[in-house]
This record gives C-alpha cells, sequence and structure tokens, in this order.
C-alpha cells in the first residue's frame, strides 16, 4: 500500500490537569519543538501538518487556522482531521496517508486538548443526535457503565477485577514523566472511591487533562537517516462503525469496531498470535473495564478469560504482553491528544526511547484509538521495516 | 420525497449549545492584559531572530519558529491600514452598529492590531492616524482599551 | 505523482433552506448519486472521506451523524474539517497510498446554524473575540486593503456579482441566478463597508460528493475520467493584523506547486476554465491574482477586458460560483465538481467550449488563510 513509513520522533508535553501558564497554540509549540528535537530536525524540514482535538473543548473553529503559530505549519499545507475521541489515531493514520502517498516526506501529526477549558460533559453530549439520542445520553460514561454491567452479568466479573487495571495503569505511569497522575492507585483505593454511575467509580475513570503531542513521519529512504530505529508503519484499521448509540447496544456482541478494526490490522501485519507476536500494546482505555472487555474483543485472550489473563499479570510491566507502560488514559487524558500519545508511546518503545518504562526488546508494538460512537482504531507499528 | 411529506410542515428542534468556557489567557497574554489593565500601556514582543515586533506579544515567532522573550513597549497611536464600517448587528457584538473595525499598525509594531472605532466613522480613511482611548474601569481584557479615535479626523499622513 | 482520477461527482441543488433533509438524508442523497455517476456500486469503495465541521452542525464529531449515510460501516472512513477541496486532497492521498475508490462528501447547512457566531468562534478567544468580529466583517477588512493597495473601485466588484449570478442562470443546481446589474449591486443594502448585500454570497444548505479513484478503477467508469494533474495547498499566518490582506501569498505558493505538478507554465493559456471560491465579490479578482492569471492589482479588470466572462479566454465561475450557492466546506468541493464537468463536456447550458485543462479552488479560514488548488483534465 504505497510506500512505507516510519516514526522517527515523537513529543509530548508534561500532561497536567490545568496548563494556566500557555494558550492552545503556545502549548502546541511545546510538543511540536520536543518532536522536532527528538527527530533531530527543523521545522523547514518538515512538509506537510495534520492536527486534530475536539472543537467544543476549547470552542475554537478553524483550530488549523488558528494554530499556525505553534504548529510551525506558516506557509506549509495543513489539514485538520477530527473524529472525537479517535483523533488521535485518525491524525496519525491521516500523516501515514500524506507520505504513503509519495507527495511528502516529512510530515507532523499533532494531537491537543486542552480539557481545562471547558464542562467535558458538557462537550461531549453534542456528539449525540440532538433529536434522537442527546436527551436520554448524558456523556461519556452511561453507556460505558451499561456496556460494564453486560460484561458482568455475562461472564461473573467483578469489580475488583476491573479494578485491577487502574492499579496497574496508575503504576505504569510513575515511570512516565509526562503521565498527568503520578500517584499509585491501589484496588482497594479504587473500590473505596465514589460510585459515578455503577459500576463506574471515580477511581475506574480517566482524568481531564491539558496536554498535546507530535510525531514526525517519515518516508522510506529518509528514515533510515534519521534515526537508528524507525517505528515502521506495519499495519493500520479504522471501523467507525456506528452512527448512532441504539445500534451499537448489543453488549452482547462485544466491541465490534475492535473486533474488525483488530482482524483487518493482524492480517495486514501477518500476525496468527497477537500475545506471541506482540511485545506491548498501548491501548485506549478510558475506563478500567474497558481493559477487560476490549482485550478480548482485540484477541489477547478469549470471551470471559479477561480477568484471568490480568490477573495472573501477564499484562503488568515484566509480563508476556505488558499493557500501557506510559500509564495508559486512565493516567493521562487530553482527549485530542489521547489516542496519538498511544502511537507515539508505541514508536518510543519501538525506537527504545522508553527510559524506566521501556519495554525490552520490542520489535512489534501495537496502539489503539477509541472514541465517538463505540468507534475503534487499530495501528500496529514494527522495528522491522515491512517487505 | 414522498408525496404527503410535501403538504406537511417539518417538525425543528430548537436547541443551543450551552458549555461554558474560561480559556487560560497563559504567561504572555497574561502580560499584556494586565499592562492594558494596570498600567494603560501596550505592550508588544520581539523576534530575537528577525527582530518583528508583534502585537499582541507572542510566546513564539511563528515563521522563525524560535521561543521571543523580548517586550517592548508599543505606541498608543498608530496608522489605521484598513477599516471597514459595520452595518448589521448580533449578539456579540460590544457595540450597536454603525461602528467600524480596524487593523491599526500602532508605531513601533510590525504587525496591525485589530480594534473598534466608534466615532467620526465618516471621517474614517485609511492611512489617518489613531489613538486608543482606555476604559476608565479596566479587568485584564482586550476591551480594556474601549476603542480607538480619530486623532486630527482632517488630517492625514 | 501516481495517476488518479475523479470519476464519480454529484451535488444537491443548493437552496436556502432544506427543512425536509437531516444531513445524512443530503449526503445520503450525494452519495448514492456519486456511486452511480461513476458506474460503481457501494463495495467498490474501500475508503471514506467525510467533510463536516463542528461548529457549523452543532455537534462535536460532527461526522458521526453521517458514517452510514456516506457508506462508511465497516470502511476505513475518516473525517476532514475543512474545506471540501482539502478533504478531496485527503482522499486522493488514500488512493495514492493503495485504496482503489475513496468517496469524497461534504455537507453543511446554513440554515440550522447562525454563521456570524460560529465564524466569531474562528478568531482568538483571547484577543479578538470580544470585539465580535466575524467572517463577514473580516472579509470586509480585507475588500479595504485590497482597493486601498490598488485603487480599485467598488464597481469592479460589483462586476462579479453580475457575471456570477449571471452564470448562474445556467446552472440548475444554483440557488440565486440573477440577473442583475452593477446598479442593482451598488444601491443594495450596506453590510459591512465596502461590501453590500448583492456582494455576499446567500445561506445555503447542500451536500457534495466525489469518487476518487486510481487507474484501473477509472479505466472501469461509466463515463470519461478527469485526471487529477496537480493540487497542492498552503496556509499563512493567522492574526489578520500578520498578514497583507491584499497579496495572497498561501495561494501563490499553492498555485505554484500545483502548476509545477502538473506542468503548467502559462496559467492564462493553458488552463481553458477556472472555478474560484469567491464568497465576496473581491475574492473572485484577488484570488485571480494569486493564482497568477494576471499581475497584482489587475484582478478588477478581468470583467472589463472580455477574459474571465463566458465567452472569454478564462472564463471564470460559469456555474455562479459561492455568490450564487454558498453551503461552507460543500462549496469548494462543488468548485471541484463543476471542473471536473467542464472537462466531461456535462456542464449543460454553462459549459465552456473546448475544456481540456480545468482549475478549482477552495480555502478554509478567515480572509482566505490556507488555500487548496486543484488542476484537472482530460489528458492521462
Amino acid at each position: 500500500m504505497g510506500r512505507r513509513v516510519a516514526i522517527v520522533g515523537t513529543g509530548q508535553t508534561y500532561h497536567k490537569s490545568h496548563r494556566p501558564d500557555v494558550t492552545s497554540k503556545e502549548m502546541i509549540y511545546e510538543a511540536v519543538t520536543a518532536a522536532l528535537a527528538d527527530a533531530e530536525l527543523t521545522i523547514r524540514d518538515i512538509d506537510a501538518v495534520v492536527i486534530g482535538n475536539m472543537d467544543h473543548f476549547e470552542s475554537i473553529n478553524y483550530v488549523d487556522a488558528y494554530s499556525v503559530e505553534g504548529s510551525g505549519a506558516f506557509m506549509k499545507p495543513i489539514m485538520k482531521v477530527t473524529t472525537g475521541g479517535t483523533t488521535g489515531t485518525t491524525v496519525a493514520i491521516a500523516a501515514y496517508y500524506h507520505v504513503a502517498s509519495g507527495l511528502f516526506d516529512r510530515v507532523m501529526a499533532i494531537g491537543f486538548e486542552k480539557n481545562s477549558e471547558s464542562d467535558t460533559t458538557g462537550a461531549i453530549i453534542t456528539c449525540s443526535d440532538a433529536i434522537w439520542d442527546r436527551f436520554s445520553y448524558s456523556g461519556a460514561i452511561p453507556s460505558l457503565a451499561t456496556e460494564a454491567t453486560a460484561y458482568m452479568e455475562k461472564y461473573g466479573a467483578t469489580q475488583e477485577d476491573a479494578a485491577l487495571i487502574g492499579e496497574r495503569d496508575r503504576n505504569h505511569a510513575l515511570n512516565n514523566p509526562y503521565a498527568h497522575l503520578q500517584k499509585p492507585l491501589t484496588v482497594a483505593d479504587i473500590m473505596g472511591s465514589p460510585m459515578l454511575a455503577y459500576p463506574i467509580k471515580l477511581g475506574d475513570i480517566c482524568p481531564r487533562s491539558d496536554g498535546a503531542c507530535a510525531c514526525i513521519m517519515a518516508a522510506d529512504g529518509i528514515a533510515q537517516k534519521l534515526t537508528r530505529r524507525p517505528a515502521w508503519f506495519k499495519a493500520v484499521s479504522v471501523r467507525h462503525t456506528y452512527t448512532w448509540f441504539g445500534d451499537s447496544t448489543d453488549y452482547n456482541k462485544g466491541l465490534v469496531s475492535m473486533q474488525r478494526a483488530s482482524k483487518e490490522a493482524y492480517t495486514q501485519a501477518g500476525i496468527r498470535n497477537p500475545v506471541e507476536e506482540l511485545d506491548v500494546a498501548e491501548l485506549y482505555l478510558p475506563y478500567t473495564w474497558a481493559g477487560l472487555k476490549w482485550i478480548e474483543d482485540i484477541g489477547f485472550c478469549g470471551p470471559g478469560e479477561a480477568a484471568r489473563f490480568v490477573g495472573d499479570r501477564n499484562t503488568h510491566m515484566g509480563g508476556k504482553l505488558p499493557i500501557n507502560p506510559s500509564g495508559g488514559v486512565i493516567s493521562t487524558n487530553c482527549i485530542g491528544a489521547t489516542a496519538l500519545l498511544r502511537v507515539a508511546e508505541a514508536a518510543i518503545q519501538i525506537m527504545g526511547k522508553g527510559g524506566k518504562r521501556q519495554v525490552p526488546d520490542v520489535k512489534n508494538a501495537l496502539a489503539t484509538g477509541f472514541g465517538g460512537c463505540f468507534w475503534s482504531d487499530v495501528v500496529i507499528l514494527s522495528s522491522e521495516r515491512p517487505a | 420525497m414522498t408525496e404527503w411529506l410535501k403538504e406537511v410542515e417539518p417538525l425543528t428542534l430548537k436547541g443551543q449549545i450551552a458549555v461554558p468556557y474560561a480559556w487560560w489567557v497563559g504567561d504572555v497574554g497574561s502580560r499584556f492584559l494586565v499592562a492594558l489593565r494596570d498600567e494603560q500601556k501596550i505592550l508588544g514582543s520581539k523576534c530575537g531572530k528577525c527582530g518583528k515586533v508583534y502585537v499582541p506579544p507572542r510566546k513564539n515567532c511563528g515563521r522563525c519558529f524560535v521561543d521571543i522573550d523580548e517586550w517592548v513597549e508599543v505606541a498608543s497611536e498608530g496608522t489605521i491600514e484598513a477599516y471597514t464600517i459595520v452595518h448589521y448587528s448580533y449578539a456579540v457584538q460590544p457595540v450597536k452598529p454603525p461602528f467600524a473595525y480596524a487593523l491599526i499598525r500602532l508605531d513601533g509594531a510590525d504587525v496591525g492590531f485589530l480594534h473598534l472605532i466608534k466615532k467620526d466613522l465618516g471621517k474614517i480613511r485609511n492611512g489617518l492616524r489613531v489613538k486608543a482611548v482606555f476604559r476608565k474601569k479596566r479587568v485584564g481584557q482586550i476591551l480594556d482599551i474601549d476603542s480607538f479615535e480619530l486623532i486630527e479626523p482632517l488630517r492625514r499622513t | 505523482m501516481n495517476k488518479a482520477a475523479i470519476i464519480g461527482v454529484a451535488q444537491t441543488k443548493y437552496e436556502r433552506r432544506k427543512k425536509d433533509q437531516i444531513f445524512a438524508d443530503m449526503v445520503f442523497d450525494v452519495t448514492r448519486a456519486a456511486l452511480d455517476d461513476a458506474g460503481l456500486v457501494l463495495d467498490d469503495i474501500d475508503s471514506v472521506v467525510t467533510v463536516s465541521n463542528d461548529f457549523f452542525d452543532g455537534r462535536t464529531i460532527s461526522g458521526m451523524s453521517v458514517g452510514d449515510a456516506s457508506g462508511g460501516q465497516d470502511k476505513n472512513i475518516s473525517t476532514v474539517s475543512g474545506d471540501g477541496t482539502f478533504g478531496a486532497f485527503y482522499g486522493l492521498m488514500r488512493v495514492l497510498s493503495g485504496y482503489q475508490a475513496t468517496i469524497v462528501v461534504a455537507h453543511y447547512k446554513g440554515s440550522e446554524s447562525d454563521v456570524k457566531i460560529t465564524t466569531n468562534g474562528m478568531f482568538d478567544p483571547i484577543f479578538h473575540r470580544l470585539l465580535g468580529i466575524e467572517m463577514i466583517s473580516a472579509a470586509a477588512l480585507q475588500a479595504n486593503a485590497y482597493m486601498n493597495r490598488y485603487g480599485i473601485g467598488e464597481e469592479a466588484f460589483a462586476e462579479v456579482s453580475v457575471k456570477n449570478h449571471g452564470n448562474a442562470q445556467n446552472n440548475p443546481f444554483a440557488q440565486l441566478p440573477m440577473k442583475i446589474t452593477v446598479k442593482d449591486v451598488m444601491k443594495s443594502r450596506k453590510i459591512a463597508e465596502p461590501l453590500k448585500l448583492l456582494d455576499c454570497s446567500p445561506i445555503s444548505d447542500g451536500a457534495a460528493a466525489i469518487v476518487i479513484a486510481d487507474e484501473k478503477i477509472a479505466a472501469r467508469g461509466k463515463k470519461k475520467p478527469v485526471w487529477i494533474k496537480g493540487v497542492a495547498h498552503c496556509c499563512e499566518d493567522y492574526f489578520l493584523g500578520d498578514r497583507d490582506l491584499a497579496s495572497p501569498v498561501a495561494l501563490r505558493e499553492a498555485a505554484m506547486k500545483a502548476y509545477a505538478m502538473a506542468g503548467i507554465k502559462t496559467p492564462l493559456k493553458e488552463i481553458d476554465v477556472a472555478e474560484v471560491l469567491e464568497p465576496y465579490s473581491y475574492m473572485e479578482p484577488l484570488w485571480l491574482e494569486g493564482l497568477g492569471f494576471c499581475e497584482p492589482g489587475e484582478g478588477g479588470t478581468l470583467i472589463g477586458k472580455g477574459i474571465t466572462t463566458m465567452d472569454g479566454k478564462l472564463p471564470v465561475n460559469a456555474s455562479g460560483g459561492a455568490l450564487s450557492s454558498n453551503p461552507i466546506l460543500v462549496a469548494g468541493l462543488a468548485r471541484l465538481i463543476e471542473a471536473v464537468l467542464q472537462v466531461r463536456g456535462e456542464a449543460g447550458a454553462r459549459q465552456v467550449k473546448k475544456v481540456n485543462t480545468a482549475l478549482a479552488h477552495g480555502f478554509n479560514g478567515a480572509c482566505g488563510q490556507s488555500h487548496c488548488v486543484w488542476i484537472v483534465g482530460g489528458n492521462k
């Protein structure tokens, strides 16, 4: 599929609950300059920019036009791609196509959000259809809660099983200087936290963060000159399957979009046994139950087996397939950047730049994006240039 | 569309998105607004690489792509580069029409400054000199400058 | 650049208010029609790009409302938030990356939102939004800067409105076909000086779709493929005060790149028809200067000299342009569709004779901050 493309540098801000010292465009500048430094490039080397966020969180229309000063897009091509929570992965994927098409050699992908500037739930509610869905659908949490109860009922998973995901990711975050939440959380802490919408408690869900992330994608032939271990795109799959929330509520089917996207991605990458052939996964898990349900949908284990798979510490650092060494979404959630951070962190693992959060000997890394109406994106990166 | 629908007045649902926003002004913007509020001064920032003086001030130069850390005070007076007299009204406007928007090249700045002109609309021309009029009660926002006024309406630079 | 062609197009009739259709209805209609026009079925499409804007739709994740209707279920679908010409660019990149056929579909309903509030939202929240500036008053500033730089009179802009509304009489999709005079424009109600009512585009509802395909699929298409010869986009400064509003540098850069890709050295000679996005009358001459069809400052003379009229050397906006129909975002895609129809020879009453190479243009941001230029032609 077109030219081979690799990530050659990444940058991100130190994510926080509030960044009062910067505006959105100033925050973007931090991530972009960090990515350029990482790749040892200057802004003059960048041929095109792709940017995304969720408009209603900052209420800035045409954010691609607004942020030129910070994105370095002055007198360059820039376009905006936005798809809700999946924005970060769709921005990475758009940047990938920019290079794969042969039209651009070095492209900057930028995702950002200043969630502190607005009411997150108020803004998210407007994603549902005004006439049919909006009155009954109050934000992101209720639909995820219904999904969780359906899973618990079907497989007998407990709240503690889910809480282990939170404990795992929050502990992983301690190794990541960029992560927003830097305090460990135990299963007991999560169980004792206030109930929001049964069975989701405060400790089960992600924070709201201000942050930005930038990745530089480069073409085959150029990537190899820029970095010792480029993170090659081996698979790209997008399934934004549903339009109406009502259509997505047969929870017995699982996260259909993730099932389809991961299947296609594994075929593209020639992966038959994900748990054996992947070395690390950065998954978009906005709440703990996702860490049980969706790893079944992505094929890491069979239906109903997730609680035991995670409980056996297969996905903790040092395990068979570490998940979210960065701390994941439960530790940092600047929505427009969040899915791009999954791709960036996967690239960091392959490039060997993970510092304290580095998983040893990473050859294949998987990243996912989630958002919208139960949509999923899957990206597989590899240290091996695709044949 | 089916025939019977053509007879019917379609239902509409009126709605409004009400999401409260509070934008972080940031360190650089804050310094600018505080100078408006406390000193009735207009500050800009100067790029060390290309020498351009930006008003409002910037944290980095978009062209050179380097940090900016030099502050300069620009004059409260300048020259009209472009203007328009607005004749329609809507909720967000701070004043009822007719009024004017102008891009003003303040003395000492290398870029135009966007603001309002409320008086002597018929006398506004490109190239005329204007000066900032500050509000008596200032709170640290762009309208601490109430508007700009023609300095000598009949004299052109 | 590998070969890719536009093989299917569709647009709705543009209207002040499509009261019987929601976004998804409009999108479904043009998606189906574009597929039919291409002689393809949904299974032939392996990639979808929708074009919409969260502010204009009053809906965050605005692409969600049209996922099903655009044929995106179970396909690689994404959303570009910006003018349709940029969405089409993304669609092209997917085809060049290996997808066989991408459908690009844009939608907009001006009747359902308040364009002053939503375009006020384009401006910096700290320094400019409280001034109340929005798309129209910003455009008026640019018109003033342009007039002042070159001594162009308002009548020259009025001529554009007369030409384009007049041309719209030949376009069955156009919202405002009108037979007007320069005097009518000059007498029309002042909006923001120098712009008067007839210098401004209307509020419109509409949708449009195109199918971009690789060489193999293009060979199967129902109609003559229209080949993409060159395309580029470029963005300049954000703050109006940082820019030289009378000199569209980003457009010039994009045009130069697109011409170089297409091997065009003398645009005025080698391009047979142009569709440029001109929601305000002054924009047509200003963009034509940026596109290199004349020297800076000369844009206002092109109609008077008979160059950009229907029987001229380079007819511009034979469709009636955005002055006649302006569903924002869709309007740029419509320019590309009109260019395709001209090359195919399917433009009916608005057909220009012997069109082999056509130019289409769209932009994002206030006063055309970011421009996208397309060159399409009949030769492979």
